[in-house]
């Protein structure tokens, strides 16, 4: 599945956007190698859903240049797989969950053509894996939030993706679905597959991602996924809290200057 | 009194109401699930300026509704690809100046007198043999389109920006849903008039959109409606001597009331699809 060039996933270089007139990311750098499990965090309008939307492509940058698994975004994002948050989507939409996951097929099946035997039986393996099985003939519209948030990681992986691209893909779920979310991104990432998430969910990082990427228009990159109390401070430009409620381990590397509520 | 002339009329006005109802069940699924009314209504009223450039040619109405449906729907696609907040104002802006211009080209046409009323509210009654087959093969295209990229248009109906990323030729799935909308509001013009079509656009399908759970059965629930609603509009207004577009509207509200009512009465069951009816406690 992995490309043997040893190209990066992503490469960015200087990437400046605006929207009309005001920066939205400034002059960002950042590589993420193959294989990473990357978390961009940052405060809201802090640029992470236009980072990731520059990264696909989707929108085309003032200034710098994207590579995505080693060339132009719009040539190799059919290869990486997109979750969106559910809540940005219609409801109501009248479709079985089944056929939200065949989604991720329609594309490579190619114009007029239907879906072959074996795209349905891949939907099916997937939805099987991600404990959808019960529920894959209902319609969308009468699932959790969670479980819709999972068609929609079902939707990304039928087409078996080198890379996952996922926004906030768990603010509209409670925890137990979000830890459940997270698992199986952890065991997607342990067979190669190169995740970027973007979160505003801080308490999941040390216990998921590999890498963590603090963005505020500008970025600071922590590739080791070590990172301290004063970057985060510096991206959110305020006091953050680094723990988790109810998480009962410290979950991020003690600094000198301590943690909040000293 | 029955005459043989009155049934011919009645005869054309039941087929066109038929062709009428398979390509606005379709075509008005789509609109429903894509939230298009407002462009639908631009659509439609941007078309008077082609009606009006029809009449002062002397051309029949679709040669000159046809070519500004499509071009109108071109250009709010365009404006709603490129900046869909502000695209409102331009659908405005647009519906607007197609009628303006519809009146202007009529003023100046010499010596019209035809009724503006019927293309304001249609004119089924008096759907003509070339009407009828205008409709249907207007009705082949949508369906042939519909069938071949049904996967498509629902993956891009459901989410674009995911439907980009996967590879699909998103922009071109979008002029053409376009190209079937005014297609179509051609077609609800010459049945309903430009007034009445966004009725009859949403109507049916939002009734089907409260029975069915898949596009395609939301599709096919909607056809039927429409059929039902037109039929019976036709045969109401026919008896009753009334104009058959806003009987059929009136229908049209009437049916999706009561479906709304039994829908609310149902509770949804997963092993069929949400078919028995159960009342709820």
């Amino acid at each position: 599945m992995q490309p043997v060039t040893g190209e990066p996933a992503v490469r960015v270089t200087d990437l400046t956007f605006s929207y009309e007139g005001d920066p939205a990311v400034d002059a960002v750098s950042l590589t993420v190698e193959q294989g990473d499990f990357v978390g961009v965090i940052g405060p809201n309008g802090g640029g992470k859903t236009t980072l990731l939307r520059l990264m696909l492509g989707l929108i085309q940058p003032e200034k710098g240049v994207v590579r995505l698994l080693g060339a132009d975004p719009a040539a190799t994002r059919h290869r990486v797989g997109y979750v969106p948050q559910e809540t940005g989507l219609n409801k109501s939409f009248p479709v079985a969950v089944r056929d939200v996951a065949l989604m991720g097929l329609a594309g490579r099946r190619g114009l007029g053509k239907r879906y072959l035997r074996a795209d349905y039986l891949k939907a099916d393996i997937i939805l099987e894996r991600l404990g959808l099985s019960a529920v894959k003939d209902r319609p969308i519209g009468q699932l959790s939030g969670g479980q819709r948030q999972k068609a929609l990681l079902a939707r990304a992986m039928v087409a078996d993706p080198e890379m996952l691209f996922l926004d906030e893909p768990t603010a509209s779920i409670d925890a137990a679905g979000a830890d459940d979310l997270y698992e199986h991104l952890r065991l997607l990432n342990g067979t190669g597959v190169t995740v970027v998430l973007v979160t505003h969910n801080v308490s999941i990082l040390s216990r998921y991602v590999k890498s963590v990427a603090c963005i505020n228009k500008t970025l600071f990159f922590h590739p080791d996924g070590k990172f301290d109390q004063e970057s985060i401070n510096r991206t959110f430009g305020c006091q953050v809290d680094l723990i988790a409620h109810g998480v009962p381990h410290r979950v991020f590397h003690s600094h000198e200057g301590g943690f909040p509520h000293d | 009194m029955i005459d043989a002339v009155g049934l011919l009329f009645l005869r054309n006005a039941l087929a066109a109401g038929v062709l009428v109802s398979i390509a606005c069940g379709i075509v008005g699924t789509l609109v429903v699930v894509n939230r298009m009314s407002f462009i639908a209504g631009g659509v439609a009223h941007a078309a008077y300026g082609g009606l009006g450039l029809a009449v002062f040619l002397g051309l029949p109405p679709a040669a000159g509704t046809l070519p500004f449906s499509l071009v109108s729907a071109m250009i709010m696609g365009y404006a709603t690809g490129r900046n869909r907040e502000r695209s409102d104002a331009l659908v405005g802006a647009l519906w607007a100046a197609g009628m303006a211009l519809g009146i202007i080209l009529i003023d100046l046409t010499p010596g019209y007198h035809a009724d503006l009323m019927s293309y304001l509210f249609g004119s089924i009654m008096a759907v003509s043999g070339s009407g009828l087959l205008t409709m249907a093969a207007l009705d082949v295209v949508v369906v042939a389109v519909v069938l071949i990229l049904y996967k498509e248009l629902m993956a891009v109906s459901y989410d674009e920006e995911f439907a980009v990323i996967n590879g699909l030729p998103v922009t071109v799935l979008r002029y053409l849903l376009l190209c079937l909308i005014a297609c179509t509001v051609v077609m609800l013009i010459a049945a309903v008039g430009l007034i009445l079509v966004i009725a009859l656009f949403t109507i049916p399908a939002s009734i089907a959109e409260l029975f069915t759970k898949r596009l395609r059965a939301m599709m096919t629930v909607a056809v039927a409606a429409g059929m039902g609603i037109t039929l019976t509009g036709i045969i109401l207004a026919w008896l009753l001597n009334l104009t058959a577009g806003a009987v059929i509207i009136m229908v049209a509200c009437g049916a999706y009331g009561a479906a709304y009512l039994i829908s609310k009465n149902r509770r949804f069951n997963p092993e069929d699809g949400g078919l028995t009816t159960v009342r709820s406690v």
